[in-house]
């Protein structure tokens, strides 16, 4: 058995995402193989090459997967990948954008976002925002699966030597293009590889009184999200959402302020070790499943909270 | 332009799933079902296109068993033109839907088809992607703003860092994130309309597809429960207990 994982990176660095598929490809057992395709990635592929259990790195470069277009990188990992026995990828949007892609070539069905592997063809996965668990088995010549990072804990970054090959495969399938990007700025920590997570819904009212979380939160080195009801009310962008459809984090500490705690939000954040909810409502929701509650007004609770941390 | 529109009736947002005690599977007795809020926003977007004229004219389409009607009318009724039920009381792959939603795209020959990104009962965020895959389509996935211009579509994708805008061409699929647009309420004159509107039923053997399928589902689990803690009465026995209790400030 021959596992290939396609590296997540932005050409310039491997993303800690790329660690947590290794290691559920280290639990299916066998040799692990990273895929960096982009262009200029050489960075990367150094990175790759060092993390623990990787014994081959194999880098596509050219400029039709400089953008990670599926149009053009699926083509490349269904040609690659016919030879293993299964394709990892992290759940990011990145490679829920190219892994079906990648699956449906190779006419098989895809596991999406396991959460534990069983054996090498038996995994499970949430369904229904988290409300149940499937155990599901793949007959598949290649199994074709992304990977939700909080499920697996992270290889090392370091401590691996893998051969670096070059891979000559160029796809540019001429269906689209790149147009631009824009990426939030911020020297909070990414919400997906934080240990504490600062979370507003739409008790905080406008997308202004954020700037009561954006304190606690530099106060405690955290980065911060929002319900799915903060985002759609328009309070801040889509990026930051927590939840069923939105990122999946389980940090240490996560602290929902003024959140009900629909079962979507929860499908985002319920694996988290300890949950704090912040809410004058005593009867949410969200106080079924927080460690710690606190009834009260989070416009005094939260700068109270900044102070005292 | 024809845009066509796959929609999915699922258990309804507002509804907690619960476990069937043989673990077969989730409880659907007496549930109520609704159109998938992602698909919701794909038929508004359609719907918003032709009332820029833009497009001509909306085939919705779903794949499911025969109560799905439901959905296709409540589609029908938020404004898509006729309907498609690919009917077939199996559970269905992600894969199957796609093959059997690339069959109705083979015969409708649109611009655009639009899905939502993700079901929220399968939570599998595959079929989009598998359907561009099986119709050799680009794909613009996660979409928060889709903009046709000749024969190219902009979309800008919601991804993990923020935004991100690609040019693709026509035709394209495009799946639907949450900030792409509000969808409507239905008219109850409009909601009476839709009766009439044609809607066509079709069968995976009728459209020449196998849906044979790699997956098995073993069990279907109910998640470890997390049990409520404790309340606290001050911020400062919050930041307390956190400190030296849970050890994590």
């Amino acid at each position: 058995m021959t596992i290939l994982v396609i590296a997540e990176h932005d050409n310039k660095v491997l993303a800690p995402a790329t660690l947590n598929t290794v290691a559920a490809a280290a639990k299916i057992g066998g040799d692990i193989h990273v895929l960096v395709a982009g262009q200029g990635a050489g960075a990367v592929a150094e990175a790759a090459a060092q993390v623990a259990g990787v014994a081959k790195v194999l880098v596509a470069d050219n400029a039709a997967y400089a953008h990670q277009l599926p149009e053009n990188v699926a083509p490349l990992v269904a040609e690659l990948g016919k030879g293993y026995s299964h394709i990892l990828a992290a759940a990011t949007s990145n490679g829920k954008n190219i892994l079906p892609r990648v699956a449906a070539a190779l006419d098989v069905d895809q596991i999406s976002e396991i959460i534990s592997v069983e054996s090498a063809d038996t995994f499970k996965r949430p369904i229904y925002a988290g409300n149940a668990i499937a155990t599901v088995q793949s007959n598949a010549a290649v199994k074709v699966i992304t990977v939700r990072a909080t499920g697996f804990d992270p290889v090392a970054a370091t401590g691996g030597s893998a051969a670096v090959e070059a891979v000559a495969a160029a796809h540019d399938a001429g269906l689209s293009s790149f147009v631009g990007e824009e990426l939030a700025k911020s020297d909070r920590p990414e919400l997906t590889a934080a240990k504490i997570v600062v979370s507003g819904g739409r008790g905080m009212q406008n997308g202004d009184n954020f700037k009561h979380l954006y304190a606690l939160a530099d106060k405690l080195g955290a980065a911060v999200g929002a319900s799915r009801a903060a985002v759609d009310a328009g309070f801040v962008p889509n990026d930051m959402q927590v939840g069923q459809t939105g990122k999946i984090v389980a940090p240490q500490l996560y602290i929902a302020v003024g959140i009900s705690g629909a079962i979507q939000h929860l499908a985002g954040m319920k694996d988290s070790k300890v949950i704090v909810a912040i809410n004058k409502d005593e009867e949410a929701p969200i106080f079924q499943v927080a460690d710690y509650g606190l009834v009260a007004d989070l416009f005094d609770a939260v700068p109270e909270m900044a102070v005292l941390a | 332009m024809r845009i066509v529109v796959a929609v999915k009736r699922v258990l309804d947002s507002n509804v907690k799933a619960t476990v069937k005690s043989d673990n077969s599977g989730v409880n659907f007795s007496n549930t109520k079902m609704a159109l998938n809020p992602f698909c919701e926003i794909a038929v508004e977007e359609a719907v918003r296109l032709k009332e820029k004229g833009v497009a001509t004219e909306i085939v919705v389409v779903s794949v499911g068993p025969s109560t799905a009607q439901e959905q296709l009318r409540t589609a029908l009724a938020l404004g898509a033109d006729r309907a498609i039920l690919v009917e077939s009381a199996e559970d269905l792959t992600s894969l199957a839907v796609a093959k059997l939603l690339k069959a109705v795209v083979d015969k409708e020959q649109p611009q655009l088809v639009i899905l939502g990104k993700q079901a929220i009962d399968s939570d599998n965020n595959q079929t989009g992607q598998m359907l561009a895959a099986l119709s050799g389509y680009g794909q613009g996935t996660f979409a928060s703003k889709v903009e046709i211009s000749g024969d190219t579509v902009a979309v800008t994708r919601e991804i993990d860092g923020g935004a991100q805008t690609v040019s693709l061409k026509l035709p394209a699929i495009v799946t639907t994130d949450l900030r792409l647009n509000e969808p409507r309420y239905a008219s109850l004159p409009n909601i009476m309309k839709a009766k009439k509107k044609p809607l066509e039923v079709l069968t995976p053997d009728a459209l020449g597809v196998s849906t044979a399928s790699t997956n098995k589902t073993v069990k279907v689990e109910a998640p470890a429960a997390r049990s409520a803690g404790v309340k606290v009465r001050s911020v400062a026995e919050l930041v307390e207990k956190l400190k030296n209790e849970a050890k994590v400030l």
